[in-house]
This record gives C-alpha cells, structure tokens and sequence, in this order.
C-alpha cells in the first residue's frame, strides 16, 4: 500500500507535478532503511539534496559602518592647512621704500648700513695684502720649474755617465 | 537599519545564498567571496531595503544574476585549473558527503546540468520553494520552471540508474 503510493509519487515527483508536501513525503520514505529494491536508486539522490541543505555559511561579513568617510578628510584637510601656511606670509609681503618705516628704524637702517661698508671697506684693504701672497706664490712656481730642469740636467748626466 | 537589524534579517537566507552560489560555481571560496558580496551589497543599500517586497527572493536573483556573471567573466575561466586541483581541508561536511559514494555521485552528475537546471533543482529540492517564488526569483513562468525541473530530474534519474546498475545490465 505504501509502495503504491510512493510509487505514484516518483512517478508525478519525475515530471515536476508534485507539491512541496509530496516531496517532504518522498525525502521521509526515502530516509528511511527500508527502501524498496527497484527504486534503490533514488535513495542517492534524495538524500543528497537533504545533505546538501546542512550546508552553511561560517565566514564573517566586514559590514563597515560609514565611519570610515571621515578619514578620509582628514587628508584634504591637512592639505589646506599647509597651503594656508605658504600663503598666508606672502600676503603682507608688497615692496617698501625707506619712508614708510618709523624714523627709529631709518637711523637703525643706516647704521648698520655703515658698518657693514667700514666692514668691506677693510676687507679690501685686506685683499690687497694678499695680492702680495699671491705674488710670493708665483715666484715660488717659477722656482720650481726651474728646479725640475735641474733633475732633467741630471738624469742626462747620469745616462752620460752610464755610457 | 542598524548592523543588528541587518543581521537579523539576513541570517535565514545567508546560508540559502551560500549554496545556491555553491552550486553555480563549484569551489567554495568562490561561493564564500560571492556571497560575501551579495550580503555587502545589500548591505549598501540597506536604506532601500524597506521597499523591496521579498527580500529573500531578491538576494536569491542578486546571487543568480552574480554567479552567472562570475562564470562568464574571464577571471573565472583563468582561476578554473586551480580550482578542479583544490583540495578543502576544512569542508568537512563535503567530504563526508562524498564519502558516501553514491551521494558524491549525485552531486558530479548535478555539476553537469546545465546552469538554469542547476539552479532550478537546487531552489525547488534543495531549499524547498514553491514554483510561484522562483518564477519570480528566475522571472520565468511556472511551467517553464516545471519543463526544465522535470528535464533535469529525469537526466540525474538516468545517470543514477546507469552508474546503479553499472556492469550489471
């Protein structure tokens, strides 16, 4: 009675007829030990799709929230405030004449104007002395150029002497 | 929708869409980088989730669509040698599958079905919908769905029977 039944079930089963019901009826019987001989062969399959359906998934998702946005401007950020930092010194920056600064700052101006030429004034007088040094060294190239005909003399005398 | 609401509504079907990409494309870790996708993606745009009326059965298509666009698209056609050598350390459950041999059996039989007959017998005899939700997971009619079901039952019936009664007849 049951394998008539089930055998009419495989029957609608195979040509796609049977209700969600019908199969959960099928996979049972088919669970089951004792399975008639002749449809064995169904027993595989059936419970394949039960096995397969203890499958699951175990990895983790990374949902991120949107926290990460705000990293992101930080760079621009950073970015703008080293740009400010080169322009903003510029700003003040137009040419000046001598007038618009407080008659204090003129007199600071121009005595340190004066001391610096007494300065170069002094080294100049310095480089001169050494213009002097300068013309003790060539006299001394001279010299030993001269020098070196010497050895030249002597190593002609040598060969002489050789012969 | 917060990250918890989220969960909460994504964890009855996450191992249906797991699966699903399971079957389609074979390796597992390609199955776990899709629906790692699939979950992020709904996730994005978990500010229009309230409107959607099915959300199982839109995930499901989302994961249709996606496999399928993974099979196609070249990566995975370079990555194929890699993936039939594979070995999976951690699939125990695989493995015990196939141990029982002619379980194993019926899962290569089903890797040869083509891929709307794949999909088909997985959402109808392995996750158990009824025929009016994967017309509208797959949009095609019922009885298209009932014409390819019932084709790929009878080429996995005559497989099981040939390798069954193998030697003998």
């Amino acid at each position: 009675m049951v394998l008539n039944n089930i055998e009419k079930l495989i029957e609608k089963y195979n040509s796609a007829e049977t209700t969600l019901q019908e199969e959960a009826e099928l996979k049972a019987y088919f669970k089951s030990n004792n399975v008639a001989p002749h449809l064995e062969h169904y027993k595989s399959m059936f419970l394949f799709f039960s096995e397969s359906k203890k499958e699951q998934y175990t990895k983790d998702v990374p949902l991120n929230t949107k926290k990460t946005k705000l990293y992101q401007w930080i760079s621009v950020a950073a970015v703008a405030v080293l740009m400010l930092g080169f322009f903003i010194p510029n700003w003040n920056n137009e040419p000046k004449t001598l007038a618009d600064y407080t008659p204090e700052e003129q007199e600071l101006y121009l005595e340190t104007k004066q001391t610096l030429s007494l300065i170069s004034k002094n080294l100049n007088k310095g480089l001169l002395g050494m213009n002097a040094l300068d013309m003790t060294g060539e006299n001394l190239s001279m010299g030993l150029e001269k020098a070196s005909y010497i050895t030249v003399f002597g190593d002609t005398t040598n060969k002489l002497l050789k012969n | 929708m917060k990250q918890a609401d989220f969960v909460s509504l994504v964890m009855p079907f996450k191992d249906k869409v797991f699966r699903l990409a399971k079957r389609l494309l074979v390796s597992r870790e390609e199955a776990e980088d899709a629906t790692q996708e699939i979950l992020l993606k709904l996730w994005k745009n978990s500010k229009k989730i309230g409107d959607y009326k099915n959300v199982e059965a839109f995930s499901m298509t989302m994961t249709k669509n996606f496999c399928l666009d993974r099979l196609k698209s070249k990566q995975a056609q370079n990555l194929k040698i890699v993936h039939s050598n594979y070995t999976d350390s951690n699939s125990s459950l695989q493995k015990q599958v196939e141990a029982k041999d002619s379980i194993g059996w019926v899962s290569k039989i089903m890797e040869d079905l083509p891929e709307q007959q794949k999909i088909i017998v997985q959402l109808r005899d392995i996750e158990e919908y009824d025929y009016a939700e994967i017309a509208k997971m797959l949009d095609m009619n019922e009885t298209a769905i009932r014409v390819n079901l019932s084709r790929a039952r009878k080429t996995i019936r005559e497989k099981l029977t040939n390798t069954h009664q193998y030697g003998i007849k």
